[in-house]
């Protein structure tokens, strides 16, 4: 790693002073920024330890919503979160060391095409409250490792409305622990939702989907839908045939196992 | 920079850059060479110490993150000379091989014995899924820690 300064502030509005460029980092639980440095893919002069900063930590309730610390990790989300679908896409998540150490917050900043938890804030409808504003999980995420955050902002927490019923199934890359594609379905208050990660440089919805389950809410109401292959990504690890085939059998997985809940 | 924190149950303090790893700060700055370092990229888990009772790769951590936390490597684990339930249940398993994996092995087995509530063997395999054994030594692993998680109490 080349060498860098390291700061921890004691509280958000510290952190956000202390961040007064591009040139400095905001380290979370650090399990994809420090491979990232190991590989020299980034150059910071200072990270900025945020992890334990209380303000980004805890989940609780707030009326018909689960309000998630950006620094919880994924482990403490997968064991606590009330909402079955997210500690279970959580709990999914890389492996164990990685959800003990890495956040919620991490993971979204970071903005992997193949975050499980795009998935989640797309798929549930959630806002990202940062230092200075709300952003809905829709104006997001812009690209591959894009985010609409500013230079300097911070998440501070991820608010979701509780779903009526929502499932997440995905396939793992079998080394990685990341979905080579992910789809996480979602009935909730303000209508029908299917959310797609891994699959392109950000995650998306499919309102065929989404309309073909407005009046059934299963697998059966999949039957014959597809997914055009022209902008869906392909790598080493599938094709984008592969995961255009993939994206209907899991969101009839997810229906399947999530469908009663 | 300076760090303090508590390690193996001891206080200690040392001297590192902000770049140096918890692995390389436990291996060359005390000496604990039981941590070991396989891959260096956070695939292996062959580093896994834990941090604050939680098994984490300490080849994917700072030192500076553990100033002022608890950390616990493979030579704090037996007390005195009585091993840990669970080393007991590696060595009566045969649950080793080579045996360049297992401090990794039983640091994250800690951890599922520590929080999974029965001996349910997906869950153990999905426990283990970062840590990797090069002598196809899994079966055993995931028994001797089924069997410590049905001896606790």
């Amino acid at each position: 790693m080349f060498p860098f300064d390291y700061l921890r502030p004691q509280s958000v509005a510290e952190a956000v002073c202390a961040h007064d460029g591009e040139e400095r980092r905001y380290l979370a639980g650090g399990q994809s920024l420090l491979a990232a440095l190991k590989l020299r893919l980034a150059q910071p002069s200072a990270l900025i330890d945020i992890a334990r900063l209380p303000e980004l930590a805890g989940i609780h309730a707030e009326a018909g919503r689960l309000v998630v610390g950006a620094a919880v990790p994924h482990a403490q989300l997968a064991a606590r979160s009330t909402i079955p679908a997210l500690a279970q896409l959580a709990g999914s998540i890389g492996d164990l060391q990685v959800r003990n150490m890495g956040t919620l917050g991490g993971a979204l900043a970071n903005a992997d095409p193949a975050s499980d938890h795009a998935a989640g804030v797309l798929g549930l409808g959630a806002e990202i409250r940062t230092d200075r504003r709300v952003i809905a999980a829709a104006d997001f995420f812009l690209g591959m490792f894009e985010t609409a955050l500013e230079p300097g902002e911070l998440i501070v927490s991820v608010s979701y409305p509780l779903p009526r019923r929502a499932s997440y199934a995905k396939v793992r890359n079998p080394a990685s622990g990341y979905p080579v594609v992910g789809v996480l379905v979602a009935e909730t208050d303000d209508g029908i939702r299917v959310a797609v990660t891994g699959a392109a440089s950000c995650p998306f919805r499919l309102t065929e989907f989404e309309m073909a389950l407005a009046g059934d809410f299963s697998p059966a109401a999949l039957e014959g839908l597809t997914v055009p292959v022209d902008d869906l990504s392909r790598d080493l690890h599938a094709s984008a045939e592969y995961r255009a085939a993939l994206i209907p059998v899991l969101a009839r997985r997810a229906l399947a196992q999530g469908g009663g809940e | 920079m300076r760090v303090a924190f508590t390690l193996n149950g001891r206080e200690v303090e040392a001297e590192v850059e902000p770049n140096t790893l918890l692995v390389a700060l436990l291996r060359e700055g005390f000496g604990l060479t039981g941590t070991h370092v396989g891959c260096d990229t956070g695939q292996c888990g062959a580093c896994t110490v834990h941090l604050d009772g939680r098994a984490v790769k300490s080849c994917l951590i700072l030192a500076a993150q553990a100033d002022g936390r608890s950390v616990l490597t493979i030579e704090g684990v037996a007390e005195g000379g009585t091993l840990h339930p669970l080393q007991a249940a590696f060595r009566d398993r045969h649950a080793l091989q080579c045996g360049f994996c297992t401090p990794g092995m039983v640091m994250s087995g800690l951890d599922l014995v520590a929080h999974l509530d029965s001996p349910d063997e997906a869950a153990i395999r999905h426990g283990l899924d970062g840590n990797l054994c090069r002598c196809t030594g899994y079966r055993p692993i995931v028994e001797a820690i089924a069997q410590t998680i049905g001896e606790k109490g």
